[in-house]
């Protein structure tokens, strides 16, 4: 055995060789050669060109020999596809052999060579080893389906293979369910809407026999498919739940996932008073803890999911903090995530432990885990009351050590702790001031000047203190500038007298030497303030702070939903959903918990709705939360930050339009909003008030934010601030900007056409492409004078829905084109689909009812609005302003849920219900009809409500 | 599901490389080489995303194992995976090395294609891939019918890590109950976290497809017979005398031959075991640990120049047993320029290249005590960041389970051979080990 030589073969005419021995006569010799060809093969040399010569060894009674020769076939047939033809036979021929050993190698070898006119003829072999009397061949079989299905997914369908592959589900050979049952969930992925897997207690029931007797991956396929079932009510859910528990106790850490994956999604179906419910949750605690003494890698992904199922259900673990005691020898990775899991656990019952244990991590060598460990006291500190004076001398201690970084981290989360509980430890600002030179990090510099601003008063010298960061204000970053600048403004607002000239200081360097817009614009709403209003300019900048949560780094709640039916998988490796690293159609579906027992609790898993992939419609106006947010100098952003886990939620697919598209929206609502403080949370009241008190800061901020009318503006159709469409650069100077805008019945697009070239354009005209909704201009493009250069023209132009009609991706795209005496230029742009409403959309209380009940369930989507502060009857004020019509109302346990009608301009109704919780902010949606029109219904509705 | 898998040397040089699944290509093994070997940097994550592809690595001496996959795949299983292909690959050919997987890469090609269907693992049993991937390719034209069709069924089938028709002329079996017992203990002695886990190994040579039903002295079992009113199971019950009666399992996890559900609903163990060694049970235990050793450290730091340390071991079992193997372990500073070790019993010596003193003692009987002492001499540095005082780890073996778990029968059925329970020699071996036995200073 020292086939080690294969792979030192590097000399030059080599090719030449190997074909000379593959065409040998002697078996041993063409052996070696074949060998020489793999080994070459592995290391990445291009050995293609002896294809014919290796596929005329297969042919041979050597059945080590033919694994290799397919093993060389499967590589390389794609590329050789006409000489790759050569090997049908013998793979037709094989398929009919007596060995059912090579049977099955055959019809797993075939399935692997992707070559359109092999796969023709792997069709019959196919059809009979799906149907071999030996096991073995099925379950190879099986799983050739899949292959093929990848290949050729028509032609799966078209020979009816998919029905004999439900057919193995009730095969009695174990192997051949699991795989069966592997390959159908894997066809299924690539079909969302189809019923393939078929699920129903009968098969259910099948695949639960099944589990106990297939090897242990056969028992993770069955698990994983088990998760994806719905049962019917609870006793079935609790009936499954018991015969999934035992695998609990698998020595393989991915069939424990897997069960606790089927056992966390089904429980969410059980009645909470239930004695069983109980039983099951604490039969989930010993294996996780389990998976704990496994490999580190396993320990890895355990901690992951462990940090969801956390989050999710918090009982479970509550009593094992201790197992999450980092070891000095773990792999930072597992130390790191025993961290978040730990601070995540942290109770008055344990704080003692906890807080011994970190500040001995605070000890260690890897600069990431100390700064975690740092950042945890902090937490702790926040969360547990009466902890946090400990944690503040833990700090201190910290700080004494003049490790640069544990001095930074520290001073960042102390900020933290001050906001928390205000007038408490200001003691220790002495001992912070005193690290002022070592601070290098602009997070902590900017905490720093946060900490000197908001305690000016008691720093004697805190002007000397921020004088002196003011020397290199061009060289901070802009976190610290602005910091800067709001420290200074508060410092100026306690200490007028003595610091006129330090804050002249940095509002000019903020407004006139500055490049950053943002710097900038809070350089003027300050010096605005300050001249006009100085007492508003208190109550503004020095406004009493929201309070910061105590619970961070959550997960967003309906991706926490999601990734908890991912349990096991990259997904909750990751803490993202499939659609954010997965190509492709495959898991782009989104999996969600099934609904909540009882009916009081609905609000608690709500669930993400189906929403096909479509870009969120522009919003150029940063959000209004941010914006107040800063003036009131909050953005160094509340405990958050740090952990990676945060911010999938906001990378892509359908889950960010919910997700963060949607807050977006809401806060970019300016105009027309008579509660400007709804996208603060706890803001205070203060800024509205002011701004009727100082009518001048009101015309300004109104000037900062294009308020236009909109204030004081209540009621009426929601309109979207005007967007760019078509850039000047890419119009040879025209540049177009507009929304959309429901008036009286008509709808209309409201254009501002800029001429940003030299010369004058005239001649304007305008055509829609055909589109979703039949949107057609209806009179000309009304530009009567000339465009001179520089010169902005406003345009209102009616449309009607009359046009022709095509399906657009997305539903509610416009294509446009705009002509004038220079060229045509086209772009797209989306409307609202509020714009369809029409005024006649109040459906009658009876056909409302009979149409309700009607709607199939596949139909309905469910969507939540955050943080909006509006009673039910304000809602439905607003939103019969724009044609959503109230049809009835009832409130359940403290829930308002209002029934609603609209009607498009093509005559579809949409349906929708939507809960109200009294003190929860959070607006859950659900609508029905349509699949395809709900999805813009939710999205472009949410603005119209606040 | 997996889309390749690939093996590499050390330097990153490819030795296997197999791809599943069409969307994986070349430049997959290019793009782990260059950003998770060639980063030579501590890994920070044994899953590495890169350009939407995902890597799984696992790493046995100084070979790297990586799996490949552009889906949702189950993280768990994939790992799970790669350490069953390591134990396939070390059944069949020992250790995993460079040298030996080159030597077995055909092999290797044929497991691989065996054990990994289009990504999806397949029956991963030695026992049975042992039937029937022997590298002796011809064996398969001369198997008889019976043969062949024995192979598929015991591949696919409901027990397939057992071929039928084993005999042996004499029934043997050997259960080696294996506890590494870990602990974290404060500098003031207080125990901040400590649990034993345990395995049960299993040697059986038994003829036939013999039931077996193991039982110990799990808690519940115990209480729940005291209950009933039966006293002993009849049998070899005998306990081993020592301590306590019953222990409470935290939680445990069992071979695949062992009936889940049954276990679930009477809390009993049965089962048909693989043929010669494997590990029959897992378990976990945090309740009234026997620590075999308690340490007892003392560190003065005498100027900035000069350490102090003073260690005190002291063993806590019966007088008539006897601890093996005993290795005390005492982190240095980093800048320790010179070591001076007095010890009563034993070895001890201070090794730069691992900064630290390492104590080593052959034997120690229960319910004495050692010690040792040294002075550590300190080169003065600039270095603000003071020492992180790694804890002090103990190495040991002691010839008894520091849970407490006895064996109280594992009786043998086998109803179409003439062998009975009483004819099989049964042998119980316990070996409690340190795990990660740490004292900080």
């Amino acid at each position: 055995m020292t086939d080690s030589k294969y792979f030192t073969t590097t000399k030059k005419g080599e090719i030449f060789e190997l074909k000379a021995e593959l065409n040998s006569d002697k078996k041993e010799k063409k052996k070696e050669a074949v060998k020489k060809v793999i080994a070459s093969m592995t290391v990445g040399k291009d050995v293609s060109a002896l294809f014919p010569d290796v596929v005329n060894c297969m042919q041979t009674d050597n059945l080590e020999l033919k694994k290799l020769v397919y093993l060389y076939l499967m590589n390389y047939a794609k590329s050789q596809p006409d000489m790759a033809i050569m090997a049908v036979n013998t793979f037709v021929k094989d398929c009919e052999d007596l060995n059912p050993l090579i049977r099955a190698l055959a019809v797993r070898t075939m399935g692997c060579i992707r070559v359109d006119k092999i796969t023709e003829y792997l069709c019959e072999p196919l059809r009979k080893c799906l149907k071999d009397e030996d096991p073995y061949v099925r379950k190879t079989a099986a799983v050739c389906v899949a292959k093929l299905h990848d290949i050729n997914a028509q032609l799966v369908e078209d020979q009816g293979f998919l029905d004999t592959l439900k057919d193995l589900i009730s095969d009695s050979n174990p192997m051949v369910v699991a795989n069966a049952v592997a390959a159908l969930s894997e066809i299924a992925e690539s079909h969302p809407n189809s019923n393939l897997l078929d699920l129903n207690p009968q098969t259910i029931n099948k695949l639960l026999t099944a589990l106990n007797e297939c090897t242990e991956w056969g028992q993770i396929f069955i698990l994983d498919c088990l998760a994806s079932y719905l049962p019917r009510d609870d006793r079935e859910s609790q009936s499954i739940c018991e015969r999934v528990t035992p695998r609990l106790s698998h020595a393989n850490s991915a069939v424990v996932l897997s069960a606790v994956k089927v056992l966390m999604k089904f429980m969410e179906m059980l009645p909470k008073d239930l004695d069983y419910y109980g039983t099951l949750l604490k039969k989930l605690a010993p294996p996780l803890v389990t998976l704990l003494s496994a490999e580190p890698e396993l320990q890895y992904v355990a901690l992951r999911n462990i940090n969801l199922i956390v989050q999710k259900r918090p009982e479970i673990l509550k009593h094992e903090m201790k197992v999450f005691f980092v070891k000095y020898n773990d792999p930072i990775y597992v130390k790191l995530e025993k961290l978040d899991i730990m601070i995540r656990l942290a109770s008055q019952a344990n704080i003692a432990q906890v807080l011994a244990e970190l500040k001995e991590y605070a000890t260690e060598v890897d600069v990431d885990f100390v700064r975690k460990a740092v950042r945890a006291i902090g937490r702790c500190a926040i969360k547990v009351e009466q902890s946090a004076e400990r944690c503040v001398s833990t700090l201190l201690d910290l700080i004494q050590t003049k490790v640069n970084y544990v001095v930074q981290e520290a001073i960042v989360v102390i900020k933290d702790i001050f906001r928390k509980y205000p007038n408490k430890y200001e003691s220790v600002i002495a001992t912070l001031c005193e690290n002022l030179d070592s601070l290098d990090e602009p997070e902590a510099r900017a905490a720093m000047i946060w900490i000197v601003g908001e305690y000016a008063e008691r720093i004697d010298n805190a002007d000397e203190l921020l004088e002196s960061f003011l020397e290199g204000f061009h060289d901070e970053s802009t976190q610290v500038q602005l910091q800067l600048l709001t420290a200074i403004v508060k410092l100026f607002l306690k200490k007028p007298t003595e610091t006129q000239e330090l804050v002249q200081q940095v509002l000019s360097l903020a407004t006139q030497d500055s490049d950053n817009p943002d710097l900038r614009d809070r350089g003027y709403i300050y010096w605005r303030l300050l001249s006009t209003d100085p007492v508003a300019a208190k109550e503004v900048v020095l406004a009493e702070k929201p309070l910061i949560s105590e619970e961070t780094d959550l997960i967003e709640p309906t991706l926490l939903e999601e990734l908890i039916c991912h349990i096991g998988t990259l997904a909750s490796v990751y803490h993202k959903p499939p659609s954010a690293f997965v190509e492709g159609s495959r898991g782009v579906q989104h999996k969600r918990l099934p609904p909540r027992a009882g009916s009081g609790e609905s609000t608690e898993s709500p669930d993400v709705g189906q929403s096909g992939p479509s870009e969120a419609p522009p919003a150029v106006i940063p959000s209004q939360g941010d914006l107040l947010g800063d003036l009131l100098n909050l953005d160094l952003a509340p405990p958050t930050a740090t952990v990676p886990s945060v911010q999938p939620s906001m990378q892509m697919g359908a889950m960010d339009l919910l997700g963060g598209g949607l807050d977006s929206l809401l806060g970019g609502d300016i105009g027309g909003s008579p509660s400007m403080g709804a996208g603060l949370g706890a803001a205070p009241a203060a800024m509205p008030a002011s701004l009727g008190g100082a009518p001048a800061v009101g015309g300004g901020l109104g000037d900062l934010f294009d308020l236009g009318g909109g204030v004081g503006m209540p009621t009426g159709s929601y309109v979207a601030p005007k967007t760019v469409w078509l850039l000047a650069m890419k119009a040879k100077g025209l540049e177009i900007s507009g929304t959309f805008a429901r008036r009286g019945g008509i709808i209309q697009m409201d254009l501002s056409l800029t001429n940003k070239a030299m010369s004058v354009m005239t001649d304007f005209a305008i055509q829609f492409n055909r589109n979703s909704f039949g949107l057609a201009p209806a009179g000309p493009l009304q530009v009567l004078t000339p465009l001179s250069p520089n010169q902005t023209i406003d345009v209102s132009l009616p449309l009607s829905t009359s046009g022709p009609v095509m399906k657009m991706e997305p539903l509610n795209n416009l294509q446009v084109a705009v002509k004038n005496n220079i060229d045509v230029f086209y772009f797209s742009c989306q409307y609202p689909l509020s714009l369809l409403f029409v005024e006649d959309g109040k459906m009658d209380r009876q056909v409302f009812l009979a149409t309700w009940k009607d709607i199939p369930n596949d139909n309905e989507a469910q969507f939540q609005i955050k943080d909006i502060h509006l009673n039910s009857d304000v809602a439905s004020n607003k939103l019969q302003g724009s044609n959503i019509f109230t049809i009835a109302k009832r409130t359940v346990e403290g829930q308002d849920m209002l029934y609603q009608s609209v009607k498009l301009t093509n005559g579809i109704w949409v349906l929708a219900e939507m809960r109200i919780q009294t003190g929860n902010p959070n607006y859950t949606w659900m609508c029905w009809r349509r699949p395809h029109v709900r999805e813009c219904v939710s999205q472009n509705d949410s603005p119209v409500i606040s | 599901m997996i889309g390749g898998l690939f093996i590499y040397n050390h330097k990153g040089e490819v030795l296997i490389s197999r791809v599943y699944r069409d969307d994986i290509g070349r430049n997959a093994v290019d793009a782990f080489r260059v950003n998770v070997i060639h980063a030579r940097q501590q890994v920070r994550s044994p899953v590495t995303n890169i350009a939407r592809t995902s890597f799984f690595h696992v790493k046995r001496s100084n070979i790297w194992l990586a799996a490949v996959t552009k889906q949702n795949v189950n993280a768990a299983m994939v790992f799970e995976f790669l350490y069953k292909m390591c134990d396939v690959m070390t059944a069949y050919f020992g250790k995993i090395s460079e040298e030996n997987i080159k030597n077995n890469f055909v092999l290797i090609y044929e497991l691989l294609d065996e054990i990994l269907d289009f990504g999806y693992p397949q029956n991963s049993e030695t026992g049975a891939l042992k039937t029937f991937i022997t590298q002796q390719g011809i064996k398969g034209q001369h198997q008889t019918k019976e043969e062949q069709s024995q192979i598929t069924s015991q591949v696919t089938g409901q027990i397939g890590w057992r071929r039928e028709g084993i005999k042996y002329r004499r029934n043997e079996l050997f259960l080696d109950v294996l506890e590494s017992v870990n602990l974290l203990m404060s500098p003031q002695g207080q125990v901040l976290s400590a649990h034993v886990s345990g395995r049960v190994v299993m040697k059986s040579y038994l003829s036939g497809m013999p039931e077996c039903k193991f039982g110990m002295n799990d808690k519940i079992v115990i209480d729940k017979q005291g209950k009933g009113g039966t006293t002993d199971e009849p049998g070899k019950s005998e306990l081993g005398g020592s301590g306590k009666q019953s222990i409470a399992i935290d939680d445990c996890t069992f071979h695949q031959c062992v009936r889940l559900s049954k276990f679930d609903s009477e809390r009993s163990i049965s089962f048909i075991p693989p043929d010669g060694e494997y590990e029959l049970m897992r378990y976990r235990t945090t309740k009234d640990i026997i620590l075999p050793f308690r340490v007892i450290p003392l560190v003065r730091e005498v100027g900035r120049t000069k350490l102090e340390v003073k260690v005190v071991i002291k063993s806590n079992f019966k007088p008539s047993l006897l601890a093996q193997k005993i290795e005390v372990r005492i982190p240095t500073p980093l800048n320790t320029s010179g070591v001076q070790v007095i010890c009563m019993k034993g070895k001890a010596k201070y090794k730069a290249s691992e900064n630290a003193i390492v104590w080593k003692i052959k034997r120690m009987a229960g319910m004495k005590e050692s010690q040792i002492s040294a002075e550590i001499e300190l080169l003065p540095t600039n270095d603000k960041k003071k020492w992180a005082r790694p804890p002090i780890s103990m190495n040991f073996e002691v010839p008894f389970a520091p849970s407490g778990l006895k064996v109280r029968y594992l009786k043998v059925f086998e109803s179409k051979l003439n062998y009975s329970d009483h004819d099989v020699i049964k042998w119980v071996r316990y070996i409690g080990r340190s795990g990660i036995y740490e004292t900080r200073c």
